[in-house]
């Protein structure tokens, strides 16, 4: 591999890497509190990138308020899951919690289905972002500068929450002990509804710079997304933010080299994911950052 | 000095409740014969669905309602199933047509056997894979569990996909000939239903469902439970294998995208709606969501009443079943049955009560008339 082909594959791992990353911790922060998957996050991510091409192609507000209010929407979105099919259920065994969150799930992508059609639609792609730089053979995607740095500044955006303000501290305190925080005055439903609502704001800016980089979006563009980041999040130690980051890099670094260097394995491509998944499972469950289980959010 | 075990025989009317089993299958298999006769396809199909849908819950109820393993990878058994049945039954001459791009496996192009060999060697192979697929994934536990056995299910996807000198790729395979009919499903299922049953009330499924209800206290007791766990979850395997082989020599077409999570769900929702942990709710759900998901279909379609033409709206079927799903395990989490059981012993005292006091029953049965009939009048403008 020439190293032209090598720093536009590692600005694509890159780029790949942070959208999963961000996906993942919606994943790794609910796990954290609740233990289950949830499974309607990728459906989520999904919705994001609609509410922005709906706003963007049938309202006059400017791309970046509307991506604002997509990320709004997302978030309701999330906190409205957790209030109608999680909330019920939250004495029950975690089990019928993870069903109830494969029904979900459905429930969207399907609700999609119905009232944004199968027809794919093509994304919102603000020129500047796309218009591909050249540099020599070097031809990269603006994009592959921006999706990385906006990444960075929401994880640290949520990272200051989660450490550094009381409702994040009330976040860490529900994942370590649940009962003895209810004690101390804390509001359990509400911690979690800001949980969901700041996992599904990630998503859903992850969805809208999903759908520039692949520009179609179609009511199941959230699945495999979905499982890959969540698979992130395991590989990087499930309940840990700093995991799901280090995870979504991983993956994405790992199926981008795999298919540049072997293209004869891009069929292939879906199915690494989930072939590293079961390796981290059998040799380190925990996954890589899942030692400190005071990480844990 | 081995201890008596109270055989089934020495229950009390264990004849007489063997006897109404064997009357209550010749009976089914006369109204078999008799659908074969009155029937039409279309009713004929729902029949067949019914039944393979039935093994399929049935498997996935042993594995997650009897033994506790929460596996999400069913689909990928059933493709096994499916794939080495179809292979297994396809003409030589019909090979040499499918595989068109690539050409088939040398070893494969002439290799046939009987229909039941197939579907049995389709449900051994499913029963291998889930075995390799159980010896690295039985340590975990919960979540984990279900989200690696999904990973295999994609990974069995993928690989389907790819390997096309077996599978012909994505084109998958076309003209699987149609052998299972209603008397080979139906035989399946009893089979099925039989070997689950005896399973069941087996040592062997009460060291399961010891497992299940207290995986500590079982291996407190010295059962090795990842062993017991690897069985239960290798005859879940078979049964999704047969299934599996049934279903495809019943739509006759097969390819790797249909096999996707959504099919687990489907066979979820059945197991859920029957209640986890009961045989009987997986058969009494199979065929009431099979018979609801057809029927739903209808929505799904546009409808012409002559004055007024209602557009079909695709997906609203898995809309409205996503939502039912998720109000059974919201507000009845034990779905239609619970864990309760069909007994003749019970069906027996029933009757055995109505001959003996006719006015209580006569007086349910008429406050329940009362009751629709009220209904009935409240439905009408």
């Amino acid at each position: 591999m020439n190293q032209d082909l090598f720093i536009q594959n590692l600005f694509n791992a890159l780029t790949v890497g942070s959208l999963y990353a961000l996906i993942a911790i919606g994943y790794t922060m609910v796990y954290g509190i609740l233990r289950f998957i949830n499974f309607a996050h990728g459906d989520v991510f999904m919705v994001g990138a609609y509410f922005i091409f709906f706003t963007v192609n049938f309202s006059i507000i400017p791309w970046p308020l509307a991506a604002l209010a997509a990320i709004i929407g997302a978030s309701a979105l999330g906190i409205l899951v957790d209030r109608v099919a999680y909330r019920p259920l939250r004495e029950a065994p975690r089990i019928s919690a993870l069903i109830s969150a494969i029904g979900v799930s459905f429930l969207l992508e399907n609700l999609g289905l119905v009232i944004f059609t199968g027809l794919p639609r093509p994304a919102v792609q603000p020129a500047w972002l796309v218009d591909p730089i050249i540099y020599g053979n070097i031809r990269i995607l603006p994009l592959s500068f921006v999706v990385p740095a906006v990444t960075a500044v929401l994880v640290l955006g949520l990272l200051f929450i989660v450490y550094r303000t009381r409702p994040g501290l009330a976040m860490r305190s529900i994942a370590r002990d649940i009962e003895t925080t209810r004690l101390m005055g804390v509001s359990i439903d509400r911690t979690i509804a800001l949980t969901f609502g700041l996992g599904s704001a990630l998503a859903a800016a992850a969805g809208i710079m999903w759908a520039m980089r692949y520009p179609q979006i179609h009511p199941f563009m959230g699945v495999l997304p979905g499982f890959k980041a969540f698979i992130a999040a395991v590989v990087g130690g499930i309940g840990s933010i700093q995991g799901a980051v280090l995870g979504g890099l991983l993956l994405g670094t790992v199926e981008i080299v795999a298919v540049a260097n072997w293209p004869e394995l891009s069929g292939y491509r879906d199915a690494f994911a989930f072939v590293l998944l079961i390796v981290i499972l059998l040799f380190r469950p925990t996954g890589l950052m899942g030692e400190k289980m005071e990480d844990k959010i | 000095m081995k201890a008596a075990n109270p055989s089934p025989i020495s229950e009390p009317h264990a004849l007489r409740n063997r006897l109404s089993t064997l009357g209550s299958a010749a009976l089914l298999f006369l109204g078999i014969w008799w659908a074969g006769h009155n029937l039409d396809g279309y009713q004929t199909r729902l029949l067949n669905l019914v039944a393979v849908n039935a093994i399929l819950a049935l498997s996935l109820n042993f594995i997650y309602g009897f033994s506790g393993m929460f596996s999400l990878g069913h689909a990928g058994f059933m493709a096994i199933g499916a794939y080495v049945s179809a292979l297994c039954i396809l003409t030589p001459a019909q090979k040499e047509m499918i595989w068109l791009l690539e050409p088939i496996y040398e070893p494969l192009a002439e290799f046939m056997t009987p229909f039941v060999v197939s579907v049995f060697l389709g449900g051994l192979a499913a029963a291998l894979t889930s075995l390799v697929i159980a010896l690295p994934v039985m340590r975990l536990g919960g979540d984990y569990l279900g989200i690696a056995t999904l990973g295999f299910a994609e990974i069995i996807r993928v690989l389907f996909t790819n390997l096309a000198p077996i599978t012909n790729g994505a084109i998958g395979l076309r003209g699987i000939p149609p052998y299972a009919d209603a008397w080979w499903n139906y035989a399946w299922l009893l089979a099925t239903l039989f070997v689950i049953l005896s399973l069941l009330k087996s040592n062997f499924g009460n060291v399961l469902k010891s497992i299940r209800d207290d995986e500590i206290a079982a291996r407190t007791m010295g059962i090795d439970t990842t062993a017991y766990r690897t069985m239960a979850f290798c005859v879940g395997g078979f049964f999704a294998g047969v299934g599996g082989a049934l279903m495809g020599s019943l739509v006759t077409t097969i390819e790797p995208k249909m096999f996707n999570f959504q099919y687990t769900f489907n066979i979820l929702l059945i197991v859920v709606a029957g209640g986890l942990g009961s045989v009987t709710g997986s058969v009494v759900g199979a065929a009431v969501i099979t018979i609801l998901l057809e029927w739903l279909r209808i929505i799904e379609y546009p409808m012409d009443f002559g004055f007024i033409r209602i557009p079909g709206i695709p997906g609203m079927r898995m809309v409205i079943f996503s939502v039912v799903l998720m109000l059974i395990i919201i507000f009845r989490r034990e779905g239609l049955l619970g864990n309760r059981e069909f007994s003749w012993n019970a069906f027996y005292d029933f009757f055995g009560s109505l001959k003996k006091r006719p006015d209580v029953h006569l007086g349910h049965l008429l406050r329940f008339l009362r009751l629709v009939k009220k209904l009935l009048a409240g439905g009408q403008p």
